[in-house]
């Protein structure tokens, strides 16, 4: 078998073609808003409406409406509870992260348990890319297509927000709704994002894209470029390997991102490990040898 | 006369108050200031320097009293753009991914469409900005890769590029040489030549006479206002340090 024939084998079967898709719009969709995580220090929010998500999602799959509007729901009642234990205790706001997004998390680990259903725990828990149907592509399509329009359209803005909250204040914006705006494409992106590799790894596709783009640039719109692409990179590379291998998708998927992010630090040309240490080995020669020389 | 809504005033704050929880930030404050100066507000720490200019910036809403931006309402006044201000160096991200022209380009956003996208006059707006502050050969250059005194002015061209005819600078001499300490302050003398005011947070006492044509004295309320020779006499300093930190004879 030549290596075309090889890896065409995995897409004569439909599972592996959805799966592939659903990987794809949820690693650039999640690659983009990471940009902006990365930036505004939002990694950890980032955590928690991810999981708080949860709870949402299992309600909405009760009453019957859409997932995208539980989790939506769930995402700001988890960036309401955090800001109010944030600010009327002394706990600091890692503390309240916390608190209230496990709490969250069980709450809805709880409401599968006790729902008679054919949900799986562990396809939330940790996805179910193989077992995609074509209701779940079509979601997925419509909320990241949704999604991603938004982000693109109003980059510009959400970037203002990120580097200078007072200057979009000063222009007669409102930043606050800019912040509630980015956190409910947080949620929306959580759910698309929850297909592919499950409510526990989409932090780190929401983290590990924007990180590695930022080692490589000092321009904003090229990491708007690079961390999708390295991030789809990474899902059909994750896909392909757990096809081969016959191993877990979604941890093959953000295996592969932490492995390029990696590959980036190290060698990175400006901001890599190694290229940093040996620019400092050559300052201190020369600055040696021009001590020697006078 | 009713200074609340005298257009003839860039800024009108009159009797503000402030608590943040129980601690009294600003007390019955009232400034006023005209077009075209430049005014320098001086105070120790925690005398509410910040919270004044949050309270003209519309960030706070006071306990009492009001805010007129040109003798318009203040929500207004920024969305047309006419309010700017320059950040504090330790409120900035200086590793954040823009570069100096793409900073200077935000100025200009509240003149766009809602994609912000950048039309031919903001291209020619923001190069007028960047000649007249000195930097059109940094442009392409991350923001924080410039110094301290070219970080400043790559703000005060925002501003430039915003059109906008009030600037509140927090602290711009924070961390800046004196060769360009003296830059600023002559692009300032001239942007308030050309009709802005500006009004400026600062330590530097020393400075103010020359950069200032009238300060502020501010203790949570406007202690003195006037011209800066007057305002910085012994006896007024020590109402507000409680010394004179200008370690001047008493005389």
């Amino acid at each position: 078998m030549n290596l075309i024939e090889l890896l065409a084998e995995p897409l004569s079967y439909t599972f592996m073609i959805r799966a592939l898709s659903v990987t794809i719009i949820a690693s650039v969709l999640c690659a983009l808003l990471s940009c902006w995580l990365v930036l505004i220090g939002w990694s950890l929010m980032g955590d928690a409406v991810s999981h708080a998500v949860l709870p949402g999602v299992v309600l909405a799959y009760i009453v019957g409406a859409p997932f995208a509007l539980g989790a939506l729901i769930f995402g700001f009642l988890a960036v309401a509870l955090i800001g109010g234990v944030r600010d009327t205790t002394r706990l600091k706001e890692d503390a309240a992260i916390g608190i209230v997004f496990t709490t969250l998390f069980s709450f809805g680990l709880v409401l599968i348990s006790v729902t008679p259903s054919h949900i799986d725990l562990n396809h939330i828990i940790f996805g179910n890319l193989l077992g995609v149907s074509s209701t779940d592509l079509w979601q997925v399509l419509i909320l990241g297509a949704v999604t991603f329009s938004i982000l693109i359209l109003k980059r510009k803005d959400f970037t203002l927000y990120a580097f200078d909250q007072t200057h979009a204040h000063a222009l007669g914006m409102n930043p606050r709704l800019i912040g509630a705006a980015l956190l409910g494409l947080l949620a929306m992106t959580s759910v698309v994002a929850l297909q592919a590799v499950g409510v526990i790894l989409v932090v780190a596709m929401l983290i590990i894209p924007g990180a590695t783009a930022f080692l490589l640039t000092d321009k904003f719109s090229k990491m708007l470029i690079i961390a999708p692409v390295v991030a789809a990179c990474a899902g059909i590379l994750g896909v392909y390997v757990s096809y081969f291998l016959d191993a877990s998708t979604g941890g093959m998927v953000v295996l592969a991102q932490g492995l390029i992010f990696t590959v980036i630090y190290l060698f990175s040309p400006r901001q890599g490990l190694i290229a940093t240490r040996v620019a400092a080995r050559d300052r201190r020669k020369s600055l040696a040898s021009a001590h020697r020389a006078a | 006369m009713n200074t609340q809504s005298n257009p003839e005033l860039a800024i009108s704050v009159t009797d503000a108050t402030v608590h943040y929880g129980q601690v009294l930030a600003l007390d019955h404050a009232s400034l006023h200031m005209g077009h075209g100066t430049v005014c320098g507000l001086v105070g120790m720490n925690g005398s509410g320097k910040s919270t004044l200019f949050k309270t003209i910036m519309g960030q706070i809403k006071p306990d009492t009293g009001s805010v007129k931006i040109s003798g318009t309402d203040p929500l207004q006044a920024r969305k047309n753009g006419k309010l700017a201000y320059v950040p504090q160096s330790e409120a900035v991200d200086w590793n954040f991914p823009i570069s100096v022209r793409d900073v200077v380009m935000t100025g200009r956003y509240g003149q766009m469409g809602w994609t912000r996208r950048a039309k031919k006059k903001d291209h020619a707006a923001v190069n007028e900005a960047l000649e007249r502050v000195e930097l059109t050969d940094y442009a392409d250059r991350q923001i924080g890769q410039l110094s301290g005194g070219q970080k400043k002015r790559a703000f005060v061209a925002r501003c430039i590029a915003q059109g906008a005819s009030i600037m509140l600078l927090d602290e711009p001499f924070a961390g800046v040489d004196k060769r360009s300490e003296a830059t600023i302050t002559k692009l300032l003398r001239e942007i308030a030549d050309d009709g802005a005011s500006v009004l400026i947070s600062t330590h530097d006492l020393q400075a103010l006479p020359d950069l200032a044509d009238e300060a502020v004295l501010l203790m949570r309320k406007v202690l003195k206002h006037g011209p800066p020779e007057e305002v910085l006499r012994a006896e007024n300093l020590a109402l507000a340090f409680g010394l004179d930190p200008m370690k001047r004879d008493a005389s």
